[in-house]
């Protein structure tokens, strides 16, 4: 892909050894860190630590929704398990999984840069995280919170009775992190191309956190000012959302929303990117219809602004509204279907070497395709009426954010794992982790859908006899799920310590980021390297970090 | 109400069947597409597989009639189901005209139901058969939502305002009655039954029981004890405006401004009378703000209604 | 590659150039000052369907607001985007001592308009006016008028922290400026200041009629 001056062949002279992992020891060298790799090992394990965190509070939910009577726990524990489960989810996993993950680690990498165009400012968008993260687990611990991720005025602003002001804030101020993570990207992306480095020749890993900045950058502001007039209403009575005072409580709703449908596609967008990535390597071909996927990252970016609405086709807004939203959210279900179609005809005549990347980036279609079809059930006006706030949309967006992003995300977890580690897992243990997780999410899932229709709430802490049945298979598949998901992390960390050494490119992959050593140096290329050719020339010969000398 | 396991709830209103058909059609799109796809990838998996280590397939960098092609075929398929969705949800919006007024009030965390008649209930909802009701519902603290699942249909419960939702039963039974929206503690057990019975076993459960005063009678009331009588009689000339004839018309605001009286206009007019002064009378109406209930309230314009239909 | 200020002491490993370095930085500033802008978007949105539904409160709400006091932080606000303009431009130019002086200019106009704002937010708590400290209002608008004095305090609070955190920043740029830090070469931190401040000055332009002229016959 690119022709790079590098002096010595690195990998194998002795100086080759020190990459950014062992230049610096110390727990001041990571916590005072500018080094956007660093940073990303960083967000990677406290990110991991709220996944576990929400994933307990979602394991003690299906534990209690295994019998119809509210057996295991109070009410309130449980409304304060679900809205905990939301928020730890939500805010301090999903959102800065794949940005802030693998996004911080590959992406100057992938446009051959040193860094993002602002260090400091991205240490400090983990320092916003970890406050964030450190307010809302202590809302937790002295006492919870029970309002619905969501925040729905007027119970959180003036009956909820648990730590809502300072769950509020944590949320507040980790939107900062998701703010800088986006002005740094989009600013990177601008600026610190490498040299021939065009826009149409970007990864279209690139082209989706492009797309994901500017969400972030646009949409984040609004729900920080919408939840700190919903903390200071609750700490001071200001009356905006309070309707004994004339207030509106439903303009929190299209506040809330206008970020937190944009939200949605922060979560999800980074993970086409790992997609496109990862099911360009494994089937060694350029991505079908290149500009078509990246714009339709662009576009969902843009219209994902103007769909809040749909959220609340049944809280009485005019059907006019209603019908505006209903339409420009079919509208977006087009440039999902085009990436969709896109990525399976780049399979097409591909030579697929299904490995634990790639399993994963096909159990993300298929988990995704009913997640985004079921999508289209909640955009029709009518149907969703009766599928509002039941299991169905439950189990829809779990389908999207689970079945979708954390798939992707893990799709890119293992397809970069050798690259940050330096080590290779297990594949068959990988192997038997993306099957678990495949099989255990749709068997948690799949009989939510019938609930839903059925017409089970969502935050039900007890519910009609008659419902059991689904409950209990959907807690046993959210068993297998667990067991996956300990599989998989047990075959990361084992890799860490026993895992064979990875060499810079261990999946022939192309891109800048597989032209360097495993893990990176400190400032990721000896040279600025400069790109002559287009993204994903699998057809090319590969170039070897070893062969660089000769060219 | 203990019942058996189905895949599907059951078809108790007009809506039922049409939302019903709405969700199969939905269903075998959703099928035929994941299918198609999972199919295709599972094929190309297969006969693609890597062979040896050294293949390098050509590139395809695309096909501008195949993005167009599965850009627009599935545009004109979701503006199909947009069109069917949106047609029907106008005919679950709109209730006829002569449908039977309920009216409900949330709170955590019960559902209080009055019928004009005068009857009413608590967690339960008494309706005759194939008669459209229309419901009007607001809350008395958070927003809560009434959802009944057998009859396809549901609507938020909001404080400071009124939402309506209408149906028309069509089989006798009763059918589960469910809190949709998150209102606390007790959100999970605010629920109850809606009782549809044949018209005339609702006609003798509408007289059953003590004969109290009807909605318009309590309405007339609660006129003459808050006052409202020394400043709103009946013809005009007294200082505030005649109540007779206004519901459901339009009125000239001073600023200029033309509203339509509705339900919601006079529940704001009752509680901050000066937001909105009618052209020609002074701002001078107190405000009942806290001091009347959800109910009384709804009495009141139930009696202010029922000025305007006398009068026609 | 070409790198004729590789030495100046300013430029980051990761950058190339100055150049590369600077057109980053405004960037960046830039969509930062975007997110600032939908981030008083969201409570001019909610201003706005407040003013519709409640306007006689609003404009009652509005007639208590002391047009004298906040007519001298407009002029205030606009002679400090006049002085930090200038600095920006003398530091463009190397005048390190006329930056130094612009740079004071503007430090004391932006204390002067929090001065102000002090001064105006104490007279409100004399009028018990300040909800959730002590708002008191009689009269069958008293929900609408609170809502009015808690979008004023939000929205000029929001607007007054950021004039704070302008003035945090000129307290952390100006030991900078002593050292004569910034020239023609290297001046981005001063124009992104200059960036930051107009923006905070502009969000007061849109307040000051909204807030205190809204439906004022003069």
């Amino acid at each position: 892909m690119t022709t790079t001056e590098t002096p010595a062949s690195p990998a194998s002279a002795g100086h080759g050894e020190v990459n950014y992992l062992n230049h610096e020891y110390g727990i001041k060298s990571w916590l005072l860190t500018l080094d956007h790799k660093r940073i990303g090992i960083l967000y990677l394990i406290t990110t991991t630590m709220f996944f576990a965190l929400g994933g307990l509070f979602a394991g003690l939910i299906r534990l209690e929704l295994m019998t119809p009577e509210g057996d295991l726990f109070q009410a309130d524990t449980y409304n304060k398990l679900f809205t905990m489960h939301g928020v730890a989810m939500i805010f301090f996993f999903l959102i800065p999984s794949v940005p802030a993950v693998l996004g911080n680690f590959v992406l100057p990498l992938m446009i051959g840069a040193k860094d993002v165009a602002f260090p400091r400012l991205n240490l400090l968008s983990w320092y916003c995280y970890i406050t964030g993260g450190t307010l809302a687990s202590f809302a937790i611990v002295a006492g919870g919170v029970d309002t619905g991720w969501t925040f729905y005025t007027p119970y959180s602003s003036t009956y909820s009775t648990g730590f809502v002001s300072v769950a509020l804030m944590g949320v507040f101020i980790n939107g900062f992190s998701s703010i800088l993570t986006g002005v740094n990207f989009l600013t990177t992306v601008h600026k610190m191309r490498a040299p021939g480095m065009t826009w149409f020749r970007l990864p279209l890993f690139i082209w989706a956190h492009y797309a994901t900045s500017l969400m972030m950058i646009l949409g984040t502001p609004v729900v920080a000012i919408t939840l700190l007039l919903v903390a200071l209403e609750n700490m001071f009575g200001l009356g905006i959302f309070n309707p004994e005072l004339g207030g509106d409580p439903i303009l929190m709703q299209h506040l809330f929303w206008f970020y937190s449908h944009p939200a949605v596609y922060i979560m999800i967008v980074p993970g086409f990117g790992v997609i496109s990535e990862v099911i360009a390597c494994f089937s060694r071909k350029a991505i079908f219809g290149y500009s078509f996927v990246a714009f339709s990252s662009l576009a969902i970016a843009l219209l994902g602004f103007l769909v809040w609405g749909h959220h609340m086709f049944t809280t009485g807004q005019s059907i006019y509204a209603g019908m505006v939203f209903s339409f420009i959210t079919f509208f977006i279900a087009v440039p999902t279907a085009v990436k969709i179609f896109n990525w399976t005809a780049t399979m097409y005549r591909g030579s697929i070497d299904l490995k634990s990347p790639l399993m994963y980036a096909l159990g993300f279609i298929g988990l995704f395709l009913i997640g985004g079809l079921t999508g289209t059930f909640l955009s029709t006006l009518a149907m969703d009426i009766h599928l509002h706030d039941t299991y169905f949309v439950v189990s829809h967006f779990h389908y999207v954010m689970v079945g979708g992003m954390v798939m992707a995300y893990l799709s890119g977890l293992h397809f970069w794992w050798p690259k940050m580690m330096g080590r290779m897992y297990n594949e068959a243990w990988a192997m038997t982790g993306a099957v678990l997780i495949f099989l255990g999410f749709n068997l948690t899932f799949f009989p939510q859908f019938v609930l839903g229709y059925l017409g089970m709430p969502r935050r039900y802490h007890v519910y009609p006899e008659e419902f059991q049945i689904l409950h209990v298979a959907s807690t046993g598949g959210a068993t297998v799920l667990g067991l996956g998901y300990m599989v998989l992390f047990v075959c990361l960390v084992w890799s860490l310590f026993k895992g064979a050494k990875a060499g810079p490119n261990p999946w022939t992959a192309k891109g800048l980021e597989w032209e360097i050593e495993s893990p990176p140096t400190p400032h990721n290329f000896h040279e600025t390297p400069i790109v002559t050719s287009e993204p994903y020339a699998y057809e090319e010969e590969d170039v070897l970090l070893a062969d660089k000398g000769s060219h | 109400m203990s019942k058996d396991f189905s895949l599907h709830p059951e078809l108790a209103s007009t809506f039922a069947l049409q939302i019903d058909l709405l969700y199969f059609l939905l269903v075998a799109i959703s099928v035929f597409f994941t299918v198609a796809i999972v199919a295709v990838i599972i094929f190309f998996v297969i006969k693609y597989r890597r062979k040896s280590d050294d293949e390098r397939p050509k590139p395809i960098h695309g096909s501008l009639p195949l993005e167009l092609a599965w850009s627009i075929i599935p545009f004109f398929i979701c503006m199909g189901v947009f069109t069917l969705g949106a047609d029907m949800f106008f005919r679950m919006y709109r209730a006829p005209a002569d449908a039977l007024n309920v009216y409900v009030v949330g709170k955590q965390w019960m559902w209080k139901v009055q019928h004009p008649e005068g009857k009413r209930e608590i967690n339960e909802l008494h309706v005759p058969i194939n008669t459209p009701i229309r419901l009007t519902m607001t809350s008395e603290d958070v927003i809560h939502a009434f959802s009944i699942p057998a009859f396809r249909t549901k609507r938020d419960v909001v404080p400071g305002r009124y939402n309506t939702m209408w149906f028309e039963a069509t089989k006798v039974g009763e059918y589960d009655l469910f809190c949709a929206e998150y209102c606390g503690t007790q959100h999970s057990t605010m629920i109850g039954r809606v009782v549809v019975m044949e018209e005339q076993d609702y006609q003798n459960w509408l007289g059953g029981g003590a004969a109290g005063e009807s909605m318009v009678e309590a309405g007339m009331r609660h006129f003459e004890q808050l006052g409202c009588a020394t400043c709103h009689k009946s013809q005009s000339g007294g200082r505030g405006p005649t109540l007779t004839g206004v519901y459901g018309e339009p009125v000239q605001l001073a600023s200029g401004e033309v509203v339509v009286a509705d339900e919601a206009y006079i529940r704001e007019s009752i509680l901050r009378p000066t937001s909105s002064i009618v052209n020609g009378y002074q701002p001078i109406m107190p405000t009942f703000q806290g001091q009347i209930s959800e109910e009384t309230l709804l009495q009141l314009i139930t009696y202010i209604k029922s000025l305007s239909e006398a009068a026609k | 590659m070409s790198k004729t200020a590789s030495h100046h002491p300013a430029l980051q490993h990761y950058f190339d150039d100055l150049k590369q370095q600077h057109g980053a930085a405004t960037m960046g500033m830039w969509a930062f000052l975007a997110q600032e802008i939908m981030f008083f978007g969201g409570l001019f949105a909610g201003y706005t369907v407040y003013r519709y539904k409640y306007f006689n409160a609003f404009v009652e709400g509005s007639n208590l607001l002391p047009i004298a006091w906040g007519g001298l932080n407009t002029v205030i606000l606009i002679a400090s985007s006049f002085t930090v303009a200038m600095a920006v431009r003398c530091a463009q130019q190397g005048l390190h001592r006329s930056v130094f002086n612009w740079f004071m200019a503007t430090m004391v106009l932006g204390l002067g308009f929090l001065g102000v704002k002090a001064i105006e937010y104490s007279h409100k708590y004399h009028d018990h006016l300040i909800p959730g400290l002590n708002f008191q209002w009689d009269g069958p608008m008293a929900g609408p008028m609170k809502i009015f004095f808690s979008f004023y305090f939000v929205m000029t609070g929001m607007h007054a922290l950021h004039m704070i955190i302008g003035v945090g920043l000129m307290l952390w740029l100006i030991p900078k400026i002593r050292a004569e830090k910034f020239g023609p070469q290297y001046y981005s931190p001063i124009e992104n200041f200059g960036l930051y401040w107009h923006f905070v000055d502009i969000v007061w332009i849109f307040l000051f009629p909204l807030l205190y002229l809204i439906g004022r016959h003069l």
